[in-house]
């Protein structure tokens, strides 16, 4: 490669002086963009006194949760201070109210075998000894001198407190061995009861036994048809609350609806006013958007709470929240997209004396309707979203049952239910908005291509 | 000069009477959409009306109730709630008891409590949508199907994105709320997750529109993914990603506000309180802020915003 001389490089410099002499503000501009965000991080690490809330999150609550969201447990306790080694169940445990599970052996030396996981991992005890089970090693806990004592090494997977000895299972469970009792929390996969609660007469039938009984059953409660009570059972199921979740479920949707739907209806005149192309007076214009962002910028939340004062919690006053916040999205939208029109058919239209509605509804109209459309199926969408927030706050739909149920730190099964449903109502909110938007652009799509060809 | 009109012939007749039975059957299908909206629309309006608390009609003459705890007794109270200043009317309640919240910065100097959470509401956004934003960037390069490195790669970065995008925040920040403890932390957690999916979508439809010249140009030199990707598909989407996250930051605030009352810190958590408890001057001055805030937020973004990339209209929400 040749090498240039001085005088080529000065010459190179000059004709290019925009690349070689650039400004200070455009130089350095980007390395001050990252400094001052760099800067900013460490503020905001301090600010939100990050290495604090760190050293007392608890990280290994996550993967529990997050087995909760897919899986039950089981957790009964067995007295060995009494006569006879005897299961209790919670009362309102998941089994029902006479359990009597498959994995609970009583021996015939009158021990009891609990196959957490199989005989793999197990726990078998009498009043004196416990032989627990589990990753391929056998443990004998013996429990005649007071306290709970391990014979031979520790394993890993074992904790032994003063009084209580723990063995951790994994996913399976554990077992907790005390001197006067054996708490044994068994864990199953699944969603227990989902169709069925334990009260329900249909309760622990496989399938094709309700089938039966449905269609050619004797009726289960006199005056009532099989097929009605269980039904009913299914949408008054007390642990899943499937006909609460729904209908809470439906407000949300509602609430999206109406406010977004009545947010147009409003903003749509009101957009012709301010919009200073179709509307000559600046300050109708001014006041006009001015409103617009007034609305908008008083946020969805004071108006959910300020109407939730007004017309008590419930779908009313979230319907009424997103309606006033979208009169101020839906009329600065719509105002923006007729100020971006074509002037050409308006003109055409007025041309031929006709008054000033006709001059909107002709020579307007058409042009904005569908971006209009676009635009307000994408508000509802995003609002669909946004009203399970704003439920929370007392506005109705699912959102606050959602809170509820998370804040006791026990449902998880039941927030994964009620999360999985509302991912299924976005995803289909999503492609039918996205559908009827695709169709629409093409309406604009031609549109704009016929009057390119038209000149 | 006369206009002469010719009657009309078979061809023309035949051609008026089906332009004639185009649009009264355009017609009967706009009245039927119109008349399928209108039911819809009152169905939905008796099912939120039957479902709420308080009945709409029955209710509506309160409006003005709940306007007139708003109004405090004395309109002084709005600034001293707002700069923390003890106010005549204190009787110990938490009504009016206005400096109990300072932050003391600096001996006597401090920051009046609702300016506080203001500032951590802003900082949850500001931060979160710092975090969509720089996983965003290259989650957006992965998912264009023109810069992507792998097919089956950018299924599955598209795919989450998408799962971030319409799992509700609200659950995500409870679940992280029982991790990090109640607060701020939860809050930035949760919208920066739900970010990520936002601003991603946005990025990749632009890096989708991206001119491809100067990407073949680098391949034809040998550049790997990265470089292309650094030198080629950068420069020309900077812009617009800046200002959609300038957008997402006017949305985070929003949102962080909401949070906030839901536990997440901030404005958000007083302002629930003290409209619920109908304490009119502390509600005045907390929406006062806010909304100058808000207001404030969005005419600067609107203003970098055209600085960056021109009058350009956008697509709000998202």
């Amino acid at each position: 490669m040749a090498t240039m001389t001085a005088d080529q490089i000065q010459s190179i410099e000059e004709r290019f002086p925009q690349v070689f002499h650039r400004p200070f503000h455009k130089r350095f501009g980007p390395l001050l963009l990252l400094g001052g965000t760099f800067l900013y991080l460490l503020y905001a690490l301090w600010f939100f006194n990050l290495p604090q809330v760190m050293r007392e999150s608890h990280w290994e609550r996550l993967p529990l949760f997050l087995t909760q969201w897919i899986s039950y447990d089981v957790q009964p306790i067995f007295r060995l201070d009494e006569p006879q080694i005897t299961a209790k169940y919670p009362r309102f445990s998941v089994l029902g109210p006479n359990p009597n599970p498959d994995w609970v052996k009583t021996n015939a030396d009158g021990s009891v075998t609990i196959l957490i996981d199989g005989t793999a991992k197990s726990i078998t005890f009498n009043k004196t000894q416990a032989t627990i089970i589990a990753n391929g090693e056998t443990v004998a806990v013996g429990l005649g001198t007071g306290k709970p004592l391990i014979s031979g090494p520790v394993p890993g997977w074992i904790t032994a407190h003063e009084d209580e000895v723990v063995a951790d299972m994994g996913f399976a469970g554990e077992a907790r061995v005390a001197v006067d009792r054996v708490r044994i929390r068994k864990r199953f996969l699944g969603w227990a009861n989902f169709v069925f609660d334990t009260r329900s007469p249909f309760f622990g039938k496989s399938a094709s036994e309700v089938a039966s009984l449905i269609v050619s059953g004797p009726e289960l409660k006199p005056g009532t048809s099989n097929l009605a009570l269980a039904g009913d059972n299914i949408w008054n199921n007390a642990q899943w609350q499937h006909g609460d979740v729904w209908t809470k479920l439906l407000q949300t949707i509602v609430m999206a609806f109406l406010g977004t739907m009545l947010g147009g209806i409003v903003a749509f005149p009101l957009a012709f006013f301010a919009a200073r192309n179709i509307t000559p007076s600046r300050l109708v214009n001014q006041v006009l958007k001015r409103f617009f962002d007034f609305m908008r910028s008083i946020d969805m939340l004071i108006w959910a709470l300020f109407f939730t004062r007004a017309f008590g919690p419930g779908p009313l006053a979230g319907s009424a929240a997103i309606f006033f916040t979208e009169i101020g999205t839906l009329g600065k939208t719509y105002s923006e997209a007729l100020e971006n029109i074509d002037d050409k058919p308006r003109e055409g239209v007025t041309s031929t004396g006709a008054n000033g509605l006709l001059v909107q509804r002709y020579g307007v109209l058409p042009e904005v309707v569908p971006v209009f459309i676009s635009q307000t199926l994408y508000q509802w969408e995003s609002n669909t979203r946004g009203a399970t927030i704003i439920g929370a706050v007392g506005a109705g739909g699912i959102g606050l049952k959602l809170w509820e149920a998370m804040r006791t730190n026990s449902n998880w099964a039941n927030v994964f239910y009620m999360v999985l449903l509302i991912l299924l109502v976005v995803f289909i909110f999503d492609n039918i908005s996205n559908f009827l938007r695709r169709r629409l652009s093409q309406t604009i799509h031609d549109y704009n291509r016929i009057q390119a060809e038209q000149g | 000069m006369t206009l002469s009109v010719t009657a009309p012939s078979g061809a023309t007749h035949q051609m008026a009477d089906a332009w004639r039975r185009q649009t009264s059957l355009r017609r009967l299908y706009t009245a039927i959409g119109v008349g399928l909206l209108l039911v819809a629309l009152g169905s939905t309006m008796w099912f939120a009306d039957e479902a709420n608390a308080g009945h709409f009609f029955d209710r509506l003459p309160h409006l003005l109730d709940f306007l007139s705890w708003l109004v405090p007794k004395d309109w002084n109270d709005v600034w001293r709630a707002m700069f923390d200043v003890a106010s005549p009317h204190d009787t110990g309640t938490q009504e009016f008891n206005f400096p109990l919240g300072r932050a003391y910065v600096w001996g006597s100097f401090y920051i009046p409590e609702y300016f506080e959470l203001m500032l951590t509401t802003l900082n949850v956004a500001l931060v979160s949508t710092f975090i969509g934003f720089v996983f965003a960037v290259p989650f957006s390069f992965i998912a264009a199907r023109n810069l992507t490195p792998h097919p089956v790669l950018r299924l599955i970065v598209k795919r989450f994105m998408e799962l971030l995008r319409a799992f509700p925040e609200i659950v995500i920040a409870g679940l992280f709320a029982a991790i990090v403890s109640i607060g701020p932390i939860a809050a930035i957690i949760a919208i920066g997750l739900h970010s990520i999916g936002a601003l991603g979508k946005l990025f990749y439809e632009i890096n989708e529109n991206i001119d491809m010249r100067a990407e073949e140009g680098l391949r034809a030199v040998g550049a790997n993914w990265f470089e292309r990707v650094r030198f080629a598909g950068l420069p020309q989407v900077l812009p617009n990603f800046m200002s959609y996250t300038l957008l997402r930051i006017e949305i985070n605030v929003r949102i962080s506000t909401i949070m906030g009352a839901v536990g997440g810190g901030g404005i958000g958590e007083e302002l629930k309180l003290s409209i619920s408890r109908g304490f009119g001057a502390k509600t005045i001055a907390l929406v006062l802020l806010l909304f100058t805030t808000i207001f404030i937020v969005d005419q600067f973004s609107a203003w970098l915003r055209r600085k960056l990339v021109g009058e350009q209209a956008f697509v709000m929400g998202a």
